[in-house]
C-alpha cells in the first residue's frame, strides 16, 4: 500500500485502502466490499463458476435482487414472458446454490438494485462497491467508490472478491452557489453532462463538490452520481458528511451503536485533503442552471427548457453535423425549433436515477390538483417496495392515481424496456431515466430526459414545458 | 477465451461517434442466459426493419462487410450500459478487433475479457483506416498484436499501444480469475486487517 504524506483526494484514499496488491505493471488487485447482483448480467458468471468448480468467496458481501426484467404490474400473477421468467428463475437457482443473500420478487424490500443498496444500508461510505450495471456509480453518493463491471468481472469478483484495475484519474466538478426554485439534482447533472460531454469523464472518477452539492439531500446526490457514467466517468463521488451519516444511521445493514460512531470517524477522514491534485477541474455556477431537457439521442444533447434545438449548420465537423441531423431525424424535431411546447405521448417517472421518495414527492407537488393531459399515458414506477410503501403512507399514490397516472410495482421498467413497459415506435416520452439513446425505451421510441418535476409538468400539460411556470401559478 | 495473435481481415467502416452498447445490442436481447448466439441481433435496430428484413444501406448487411472481423468507428465507442452482451454480440458476429479514437471504459475492458482487441488511435489515423476499409475486400488490414502494428493494404505500418498485462492475456488466451486466485493468501490477509473491522457482514437469511 502506498504510504504518502502528500495530499490525497477522496478517490485516492478509498483506492489506497482497498489495494490488496500492486502488480508489476501497475495493475492493482482491488478488494471489493460489496457486490450487488441482478438477473440480467449474472447468469453467465455463475455458470462460469460452476464449470470451473469455484465457489462464491464472500456470500456475506454479496446481495442479489431482481429488477431489470420484472413486470411492474400485478405481482400475484406468474411472469408471462418465458425468457424473463427463465432469467429470474436462474438467479433464484444460483443464489440458492451459492448461498447468496437475495431479495425475491415478492419481498417488500425488492426494488432497483441501486435504490435497494443504499436504502438497506448495504452500501456504505468508504466502501468499494461493484455491480454488473453501469449505474452502480449511484452508490458514490454515499462516498463509496462504486462502478459498473461486465459479466466476466462479475465472475472474477464472485470468485476472488477482488477486481483487477489501474487507478483512475481524478476530476472535480464544483457547483457553487444556490440553485433557483424548480431546479433539481437532475438539472444540475444534465448541465454538467452538457458541459463536459458524454466522454468528458472517460478514465476519471468525478468528485462532485461545491456548496450546491453539499446542499443536496441523499436522493439528489444519488441522481447526480447515477449519471456520472453518462459523462463517461468510471464513478462519481460525494464526500461523506453529516447528511450522509444521518441517512445511513439505523439502516438495516449499517453498523450500529459504537461501531457506527467509529465508522463515522473513519468516513470523516476520507474527504479530499486541502491541496489534493485533480487532473481535471470543472466549475459551474448554480444560479446559471435552469430546468433542462435533452433534445437528441445522447445525454450530452441537453437544452435549458427555454432553449432551441441545434442545427447541423451550427458545427464545422461534418461527422458531428451528420450526427445532429441523424438525431433530429430520429427524434422527429426541426433544427432551430423551441424545445418547450413539444407534445409528449408518454411520461415515465422512475428508474435508478429518479425513483426515490423525494423524487416522487417533487413530482406529486406538481401533479396535485391537476390531471394528466388527454392522450398522454403517465406512469410512476417507485424504485423499491419500501419507497412505494412510504409514498403510499403519505398519500402520494392517491395524488398520482387521482390525476390519471398509473401507480406500479418497483423495477427498472421503461428505463430500458426489458419488461413489457416499452414505448411503441414514434412515441415521445418525457422520462426521468438516464439514457435517451436510440431505441432505449423501445424500438424507435423518443426519449427526453428531465427531472421528476419537469416530467410531471409534461404529463399535466401534454408537452415539454418549464415547471416553474406551473409552480408559480399555484404559489 | 480464444487467443489473439495476428488477424488479417476485412474492416467495416462505421464513421459514427458515441456508438452506445444499446445500439450494439438492444436491451430486449439481454434475456439470454448464455454468452453465444447474439451475433444475429448485433446492431438490430440499424440492421433490420420492423419485419426483420435486412436494411440494405447498413454497412454490415453489405458485401464484403458482412464478413468483417474488424470494426472502425469514431469517438467514444461502447458508451452507456456495462452489458458484456455488446462484445459477446460483436464476437458472435465475427468481430475480433475494434479501432476508434476513444472508447468508453467498461466496454474497453469487456473487450479484452472476450478476446477482442480494442485499439485507440488518433482520429486522423482512424480516418485513413476508414478509407482503407471503404475499399472493400481487396483492402484487408492486418492487426499484429505481437509486434503491436497495423499493416495497411499499401504496406504502411501503424504502431499501437496496448497494456502489457492485457496484451499477454490476449496473446496467451488466458482469463484472469485463476491468476488472481494465486494471490489468495494476500487477499485473506487483507480481509483480516484490523482497519476493516467496521465492515458489516450480510449473513444469509438476513435479507428480507
Amino acid at each position: 500500500m502506498p504510504v504518502t504524506n502528500s495530499p490525497r483526494t477522496l478517490f485516492d484514499k478509498i483506492w489506497d485502502d482497498h489495494v490488496v496488491e500492486r502488480l508489476e505493471d501497475g495493475t492493482c488487485i482491488l478488494y471489493i466490499d460489496r457486490h450487488l447482483v441482478h438477473e440480467v448480467t449474472s447468469p453467465q458468471a455463475f455458470e462460469g463458476l460452476r464449470l470451473s468448480g469455484r465457489r462464491v468467496r464472500r456470500p456475506d458481501a454479496t446481495v442479489a435482487v431482481v429488477d431489470h426484467n420484472v413486470p411492474t404490474s400485478d405481482r400475484s400473477k406468474p411472469i408471462e414472458e418465458p425468457q424473463s421468467r427463465l432469467q429470474i428463475e436462474t438467479l433464484e437457482k444460483n443464489v440458492a446454490e451459492f448461498g447468496v443473500p437475495y431479495f425475491p420478487l415478492r419481498s417488500a424490500s425488492q426494488g432497483i438494485v441501486h435504490v435497494v443498496g443504499p436504502e438497506q444500508g448495504i452500501s456504505l461510505p468508504g466502501m468499494t462497491i461493484v455491480c454488473g450495471d453501469s449505474h452502480t456509480s449511484t452508490h458514490g453518493a454515499l462516498g463509496s467508490l462504486a462502478f459498473g463491471i461486465g459479466t466476466s468481472e462479475v465472475e472474477h469478483v464472485l470468485a476472488t472478491q477482488t477486481i483487477l484495475q489501474k487507478p483512475a484519474k481524478n476530476m472535480r466538478v464544483s457547483v457553487e452557489g444556490k440553485v433557483g426554485p424548480g431546479v433539481t439534482a437532475k438539472d444540475i447533472m444534465l448541465a454538467i453532462i452538457g458541459r463536459i460531454g458524454t466522454a468528458g469523464g472517460t478514465g476519471h472518477v468525478i468528485e462532485f463538490a461545491g456548496s450546491a452539492i453539499r446542499d443536496l439531500d441523499m436522493a439528489g446526490r444519488m441522481t447526480l452520481c447515477n449519471m456520472s457514467i453518462e459523462g463517461g466517468a468510471r464513478a462519481g463521488l460525494v464526500a461523506p458528511d453529516e447528511t450522509t451519516f444521518a441517512y445511513v444511521k439505523g439502516r438495516p445493514f449499517a453498523p450500529k451503536g459504537e461501531a457506527f460512531e467509529q465508522a463515522c470517524d473513519y468516513w470523516r477522514s476520507l474527504a479530499s485533503d486541502e491541496g489534493a491534485y485533480f487532473d481535471t477541474e470543472v466549475t459551474l455556477a448554480a444560479e446559471e442552471i435552469i430546468p433542462s431537457v435533452t433534445w437528441g439521442t445522447s445525454p450530452q444533447d441537453v437544452l435549458p427548457i427555454d432553449g432551441s434545438v441545434p442545427s447541423p449548420s451550427d458545427v464545422a465537423d461534418p461527422a458531428r453535423a451528420a450526427q445532429i441531423q441523424r438525431a433530429l431525424d430520429y427524434m422527429g424535431l426541426e433544427a432551430g425549433q423551441k424545445i418547450a411546447g413539444t407534445p409528449v405521448d408518454v411520461v415515465f417517472i422512475g428508474s435508478c436515477t429518479n425513483s426515490r421518495l423525494e423524487d416522487l414527492r417533487a413530482a406529486a407537488d406538481v401533479v396535485r390538483g391537476r390531471h394528466v393531459a388527454e392522450n398522454v399515458r403517465a406512469m410512476v414506477v417507485p424504485g423499491s417496495g419500501l419507497v412505494k410503501h412510504a409514498a403510499e403512507a403519505e398519500g402520494l399514490d392517491k395524488v398520482f392515481l387521482d390525476a390519471g397516472f398509473e401507480w406500479r410495482e418497483a423495477g427498472c421498467s421503461m428505463c430500458l424496456g426489458m419488461n413489457p413497459d416499452r414505448l411503441t415506435p414514434g412515441q415521445r416520452c418525457a422520462s426521468t431515466s438516464n439514457r435517451n439513446f436510440e431505441g432505449r425505451q423501445g424500438p424507435d421510441g423518443r426519449t427526453h430526459l428531465c427531472s421528476p418535476a419537469m416530467a410531471a409538468a409534461a404529463a399535466v400539460t401534454g408537452h415539454l414545458c418549464d415547471v416553474r411556470e406551473l409552480v408559480r401559478e399555484t404559489v | 477465451m480464444d487467443k489473439f495473435t495476428e488477424l488479417t481481415a476485412i474492416a467495416a467502416p462505421m464513421p459514427t461517434e458515441n456508438i452506445d452498447t444499446d445500439q450494439i445490442i438492444p436491451a430486449r436481447f439481454l434475456k439470454t442466459i448464455q454468452r453465444t448466439g447474439l451475433g444475429k441481433s448485433a446492431f438490430a435496430a440499424q440492421r433490420y426493419d420492423a419485419d426483420g428484413n435486412e436494411k440494405p444501406d447498413f454497412v454490415l448487411n453489405q458485401e464484403p462487410y458482412r464478413h468483417a472481423e474488424i470494426l472502425i468507428t469514431y469517438d467514444n465507442l461502447g458508451c452507456g450500459s456495462s452489458r458484456e452482451h455488446a462484445p459477446w454480440a460483436l464476437l458472435d458476429f465475427g468481430i475480433r478487433c475494434v479501432i476508434a479514437p476513444s472508447f468508453a471504459d467498461i466496454f474497453f475492458n469487456n473487450c479484452f475479457k472476450n478476446g477482442i482487441l480494442p485499439i485507440p488511435l488518433p482520429r486522423e489515423i482512424c480516418d485513413e483506416l476508414m478509407d482503407d476499409a471503404r475499399q472493400g475486400s481487396n483492402s484487408r488490414l492486418t492487426v499484429d498484436l505481437e509486434r503491436q502494428v497495423i499493416v495497411r493494404p499499401n504496406g504502411e505500418t501503424i504502431a499501437f499501444e496496448v497494456d502489457p498485462f492485457r496484451r499477454h492475456m490476449l496473446l496467451e488466451g488466458l482469463d484472469d480469475i485463476g491468476q488472481t486466485m494465486a494471490h489468495d493468501a494476500e487477499i485473506s490477509s487483507f480481509e483480516h486487517r484490523p482497519s476493516r473491522a467496521w465492515v458489516p457482514s450480510i449473513t444469509i437469511g438476513t435479507a428480507k
